[in-house]
């Protein structure tokens, strides 16, 4: 293995052994500690809260009878709300733990005024909950991936800005010359969220166009949170510990130049592919298949790229509870990606479309590479910002696995089940209510899917808080804490 | 990439490009649509231009007062997560055969709604048409039963009940008019001396599920004989 020394080269100008930039990289983590503990604090909070409403959503889906003399458990809100919890309460807030953290080691600018960042923060999750709340007492908007009232949403825009603007400050004052890939795909998310954000929000909820240009801003605005805002975020992840972990660069440079920008090209104009077959203009239909095959490049360059980075170092992605979670999420992204791409293809669509396919096909993307990607991020970060290291290296190895094999089922069995009904509904000779009960034994299997998920989840937040509030035995750990023993000397 | 001009103007006109060439452009070109009758005739003045046939009505039509309450709860029970409003062209999927619309739902359909739901799922069938499949008294019976617990009318659906919009109330004297009928000997029926009547969110809901029907022909999308 020439793992040693590549670990010193210094090929990046990220990855170091020299003392100086250690401690200049400790004093920027130290900047942003209380900001960043308080985002993953809440965005872990905001799992469990999403995970207990998945399962009862999960069982309300093929026991309709459970629960269900509650008005504020009925399916169409607490669905929502789990999605809402998701997204915007795990995804955000974990996206600002790590997205920010990265950019300001990145662009090696310590946070200043970070108790308005925390303060930002705080407002974040007041509306967000109060948007929960809102949601299960009924006032849910019924317009996909925006379902928050609107008394929340204009503190949740507000929130947004500000705690958006510490990454561009970040980058306005950076030192050095070069830009990494991780902070071009950081500095456009900021910029494109917001955007998305608001003109959804203007123009269906506040001001409503005319008739199904709705629709059509709808999912503009909901495939781009996926495109525009969590890709992004994981990619950049991606992008910086890769090399950080495995102490070396990133395998082309240009590949990384082709795969960001034909991403923002494509990705924003795919969004239309929801509507296929609907009352919508068929050009505005056929520009969003183009755009949807086009991500092909972007996928496939990605792929690669990441692919070439780990080649032969396979023993330290597995070793390292960073990699091991990076690399699950980014092969995750290849296949859902791909499979998205041909989704968009009007046979296909005319098969998945309206059935559990897409359910999977957004949980292989949300959950199997956007969050496995962020556990791994936190799972590096953590250790820099506490100075002291995961406490068991067990409970890590359960939260991958239970993780691992729950998404496994989950996106197999509503895949598979989404086909199967997707082929029965276009057969009018069979009875509808047949194919409803046809999906039920694939849907049972996605409940036994979230029951691992919740295993997964739960070793991760026990894990977690052990180390936050370490007892002197966690503290007094020496060395990385690492899946699998070392033979000679490592990285985590 | 050092220049961070040129890294910002890709940013920005990356977006700026897909929010013209869908959002705005589709604005452009249905974002002024009107209501229409449902044939249109050349102009005796200029034969070369189509205008609607005076005195006849516009569809489609505006939502009522009820109709718009019982959207209202239609919204805030989620009901969009699973049921979709749209049907698409015969020979596309089944929408036609299954008989969930008798002609494809075009743009114009929705101009009328301040709020469109086209949805995405079809765990439940799709309800563009549900009022023509359900018409009437017969039609307002039924969706009352099957909002009371779905299994009354079709057993095996997945459907969640949604009794919580219905009073469970002594019979004082008579029996109230807008009671739910059940059939005979069924196991969801109230016990003896006891009947079901509807909230006024449930009358409103089953008014605006029986609105929604596509009855009318429209000049880019008439309905076909069959």
């Amino acid at each position: 293995m020439s793992q040693s020394t590549t670990n010193t080269a210094g090929e990046t100008p990220y990855s170091t052994n020299s003392t100086a930039e250690r401690a200049e990289l400790s004093t920027i983590d130290a900047s942003i500690r209380t900001a960043a503990l308080f985002f993953v604090i809440s965005a872990i909070g905001w799992l469990m809260i999403g995970t207990v409403l998945a399962l009862l959503a999960a069982f309300k889906a093929h026991e309709p009878n459970f629960a269900s003399t509650y008005e504020f458990l009925t399916f169409g809100r607490v669905r929502s709300a789990h999605l809402n919890a998701m997204a915007l309460g795990w995804g955000n807030n974990i996206i600002f733990a790590v997205g920010l953290w990265i950019m300001a080691r990145l662009c090696r600018s310590p946070i200043n005024h970070k108790g308005l960042l925390l303060i930002a923060g705080i407002f974040w999750n007041v509306g967000l909950t109060v948007g929960i709340f809102g949601i299960l007492r009924g006032d849910i908007t019924s317009v996909e991936w925006l379902e928050i009232p609107h008394y929340a949403t204009p503190l949740l825009a507000l929130s947004y800005a500000l705690i958006g603007v510490w990454g561009v400050m970040a980058f306005r004052f950076r030192k050095g010359d070069h830009v990494y890939v991780s902070q071009w795909y950081i500095l456009a998310a900021i910029f494109w969220f917001p955007w998305l954000y608001i003109v959804a929000q203007i123009m269906i909820i506040w001001f409503p166009a005319r008739g199904v240009v709705q629709s059509v801003t709808n999912w503009w605005f909901a495939h781009n949170v996926l495109g525009l805002w969590l890709t992004p975020m994981a990619l950049a992840t991606a992008y910086y510990l890769i090399p950080k972990v495995l102490g070396r660069p990133i395998y082309s440079y240009y590949l990384s130049v082709l795969g960001f920008w034909s991403l923002a090209i494509f990705y924003n104009w795919a969004g239309v592919h929801h509507l296929i077959g609907g009352p919508i203009p068929v050009w505005l239909i056929s520009a969003g298949i183009v755009a949807s095959v086009m991500m092909v490049v972007p996928v496939v360059v990605v792929g690669i790229n990441h692919h070439m980075s780990v080649v032969g170092l396979h023993r330290e992605v597995w070793r390292s509870p960073t990699l091991r979670f990076v690399v699950f999420g980014a092969i995750s992204y290849t296949m859902v990606s791909l499979i998205g791409s041909a989704m968009a293809l009007r046979t296909v669509n005319q098969v998945t479309h309206f059935t559990h396919f897409t359910v999977g096909h957004a949980h292989h993307g949300v959950y199997a590479f956007f969050t496995m990607i962020m556990f791994g991020g936190v799972y590096y970060m953590m250790p820099r910002l506490l100075k002291r290291e995961w406490p068991s290296a067990g409970l890590i190895k359960l939260h991958f696995w239970a993780c691992a094999i729950g998404i496994t089922i989950m996106v197999v069995a509503l895949q598979v089940g989404g086909w199967i009904q997707g082929m029965e509904m276009n057969n009018a000779e069979i009875p509808f209510l047949q194919t409803v009960q046809n999906t039920i034994p694939w849907l049972k299997a996605r409940s036994v899917s979230g029951i691992f998920l919740t295993v997964g989840h739960v070793a991760f937040a026990v894990n977690f808080f052990w180390m936050l509030f370490a007892a002197g035995a966690v503290r007094a750990k020496q060395g990385p804490t690492l899946l699998a023993e070392v033979k000679e000397g490592g990285v985590a | 990439m050092k220049n961070l001009p040129l890294l910002f103007c890709g940013i920005f006109f990356a977006l700026a490009f897909s929010f013209v060439g869908l959002i705005l452009t589709s604005h452009i070109q249905i974002g002024g649509l009107a209501q229409t009758t449902e044939t249109v005739t050349p102009s005796e003045a200029d034969p070369s231009v189509m205008v609607m046939a005076e005195g006849e009505p516009l569809f489609p039509r505006k939502e009522s007062g009820i109709v718009k309450q019982g959207k209202d709860v239609y919204i805030s029970m989620g009901c969009v997560y699973c049921h979709s409003q749209q049907a698409r062209r015969s020979e596309f999927g089944a929408d036609f055969d299954r008989g969930w619309g008798p002609r494809q739902t075009v743009a114009r359909d929705y101009i009328t709604q301040e709020r469109v739901l086209l949805g995405t799922m079809r765990t439940g069938p799709d309800l563009v048409h549900l009022g023509g499949r359900y018409a009437g008294d017969a039609g307002r019976d039924w969706n009352h039963l099957h909002l009371y617990n779905p299994q009354i009318v079709s057993e095996g659906s997945t459907m969640p009940p949604f009794a919580f919009l219905y009073d469970v109330r002594k019979i004082e004297n008579e029996p109230s008019p807008n009671a739910l009928v059940f059939p005979p000997n069924s196991e969801y029926g109230p016990e003896e001396g006891y009947e079901v009547v509807p909230t006024r969110r449930a009358v409103a809901l089953v008014e605006y599920l029986l609105s929604l029907k596509i009855d009318y022909s429209l000049p880019e999308a008439p309905i076909l004989e069959q």
